[in-house]
């Protein structure tokens, strides 16, 4: 049992170096990565946009009436914006990703692998990983961090008009105290979570789309278990990094 | 001219279930060989093992002095491109239209211009009677068109190394027969060393220069059509005579009792003597196969090793072929 699980770990492990090597060996296959970046961003963006509204006014309401009770509700726009840049925005995109693009990458995989194309790839002397996992990986990771960009922007702003004209904020406090604790290490640490969220999407998709089990109903499996896999590892992923960040880089603030 | 693969001491498990043991025989450049065996004895594997999709724990595969087993990635993925292999299903990528998979090869592995990818793709699709289908998805068309066209995928980069999963399965005796003869005169045109695995007996009759047989996970026998189709090894004359009777059982190899009862009962009918039919000749028209009468020399100069009815079966085909004797008149005590 847990030897299997170590085995699965390593062989996951595997991948990932191996992608992070075919990255740079040519032929790129970058017709390929247009289209799967297409298809990604296609899934994703209407989702994302429509499920980052809520959740940056979930944030401002909450962190609002939380910081009125505490008569710092002038400090509500700094925290706010900071917990939708760093946390929500990374984590949306990640999820949808994995959702919506790694499912149907994982799907696409496995169909290929039990139909036998993959080994007949093998057989042409075409790697596999090269061919079609590298590009999709990179597809992942590049929509992960334009998407990051876009649920930011449209998270703060819904934060913004739920904190302005709902609870009677006001438009000064929230830039000037948004601007007293926000520093661009802030965004760029909010990026660099969102590449290796796409990263992690795109590779937990590809290895179980390769490693079906038994048939049809193996690639189900793998799909499901694929995003399963991906949503455990975002969240202990997040929080490592979440961690090192707020030792390393010294808080504007204080 | 193909390339001479050598195999050596080949052995094959998933897990506690071994596959094959032991496994180790040559097949001489430019031949054709066909390997036998009951449904289940790991014939598909052991394809899977000569190009390296399945790593065997022990043994070589040499071809061209890659080890196909132990060698590096990176030298067994370029000596797959000698390899063309038809899978049991074609393997075709679902989402390309017949004429981008067997494109496909070439576009990846060439630098050729569009205009002339397209006149050696034409020249396959001819080849295998598919002109007329090529635009269509491998989803649209028979699984018999579908074999063909993974035929033709896999000729595409003219291999020297030809391998074939079961091509006649799922094929009427007419497409069979067919593709028998498109096998032969293909070998005629390009000279490859050709792996036919399959338990046809009309392919396995015909076909061939050499024939093996796997069956109770070793290699029964590996050698000339005439040596296996004349064997008395029970199994063997089992499987060419589609008897019951015999150690191959239904599920997987019978057991001594039952093998002693059958032995016991009376009125199982003697087993017939085996004719043996004359290889398929290439097409009118086509050059001769070259490996004939480099087989032949190799094939006589072993043939004192032959067992007897071996060997008066070479001396009959040889005699038929050259329609002169050209051998040495058999000496006294060559037996049959």
């Amino acid at each position: 049992m847990i030897t299997g699980a170590l085995r699965q770990t390593g062989r996951l492990f595997a991948l990932a170096a191996e992608v992070s090597r075919a990255i740079f060996r040519r032929p790129f296959q970058f017709r390929e990565f247009v289209e799967q970046f297409w298809f990604v961003a296609g899934v994703t963006i209407l989702p994302a946009a429509l499920v980052s509204i809520p959740f940056g006014a979930v944030i401002a309401l909450q962190v609002g009436s939380l910081t009125q009770q505490l008569g710092a509700q002038s400090f509500t726009g700094g925290a706010s914006v900071l917990a939708v840049v760093q946390q929500a925005s990374p984590l949306i995109v990640a999820l949808l990703i994995a959702g919506a693009g790694g499912s149907a990458i994982c799907a696409d995989l496995g169909s290929r692998k039990i139909r036998e194309e993959l080994d007949a790839m093998e057989v042409m002397g075409v790697s596999p990983v090269q061919r079609l996992v590298v590009p999709r990986v990179l597809a992942t990771m590049g929509v992960a961090v334009l998407l990051n960009g876009l649920v930011s922007v449209v998270g703060t702003l819904g934060g913004y008009f739920f904190n302005v004209i709902l609870q009677d904020g006001t438009p000064g406090a929230y830039l000037s105290s948004f601007s007293a604790l926000a520093q661009p290490a802030d965004l760029y640490i909010s990026e660099l979570k969102a590449l290796v969220f796409g990263f992690i999407a795109g590779i937990v998709a590809a290895y179980r789309g390769l490693n079906p089990r038994g048939g049809p109903k193996g690639v189900g499996d793998a799909v499901n278990q694929s995003v399963v896999i991906t949503f455990l590892l975002l969240f202990f992923v997040n929080m490592v990094m979440t961690a090192l960040y707020l030792q390393i880089v010294p808080p504007k603030g204080g | 001219m193909g390339i001479e693969v050598v195999v050596e001491g080949l052995t094959k498990s998933f897990g506690e279930q071994s596959i094959w043991r032991d496994v180790t025989l040559t097949l001489p450049a430019g031949e054709v060989s066909v390997m036998l065996g009951p449904s289940g004895t790991g014939k598909t594997v052991f394809l899977k093992s000569l190009i390296g999709l399945l790593k065997p724990e022990k043994g070589r595969v040499l071809i061209n002095g890659v080890d196909m087993v132990n060698s590096p990635e990176r030298d067994i993925y370029e000596t797959r491109k000698l390899f063309g292999l038809m899978f049991q299903d074609g393997a075709l990528f679902g989402s390309m239209s017949l004429f981008d998979n067997i494109a496909f090869p070439l576009r990846e592995h060439t630098r050729k211009k569009e205009s002339e990818i397209r006149r050696i793709v034409m020249e396959r699709i001819e080849v295998v009677g598919l002109l007329g289908a090529e635009g269509k998805l491998p989803g649209e068309i028979s699984g018999g068109m579908r074999k063909r066209a993974g035929l033709a995928r896999a000729l595409v980069l003219d291999p020297q190394i030809i391998l074939c999963d079961e091509p006649d399965s799922g094929l009427d005796p007419v497409r069979t027969a067919y593709l028998s003869q498109l096998l032969i005169d293909l070998n005629a045109q390009i000279d490859a060393t050709m792996l036919i695995v399959t338990h046809n007996l009309d392919i396995a009759a015909t076909v061939p220069d050499n024939m093996g047989m796997l069956f109770r996970r070793e290699l029964v026998t590996f050698g000339p059509r005439e040596v296996l189709l004349t064997s008395e090894e029970p199994v063997v004359a089992q499987f060419l005579d589609g008897r019951r009777e015999g150690p191959i059982g239904m599920s997987e190899e019978k057991d001594a009792a039952t093998l002693a009862a059958e032995a016991g009962a009376a009125g199982t009918a003697p087993p017939r003597p085996r004719r043996i039919v004359p290889q398929l000749e290439p097409s009118p028209g086509l050059p001769p196969r070259r490996a004939v009468a480099r087989r032949r020399e190799r094939v006589m100069s072993m043939i004192e090793q032959l067992p007897p009815a071996a060997r008066s079966a070479l001396r009959e085909a040889d005699a038929r072929n050259a329609g002169a004797p050209t051998l040495p008149m058999p000496a006294a005590g060559s037996g049959a």
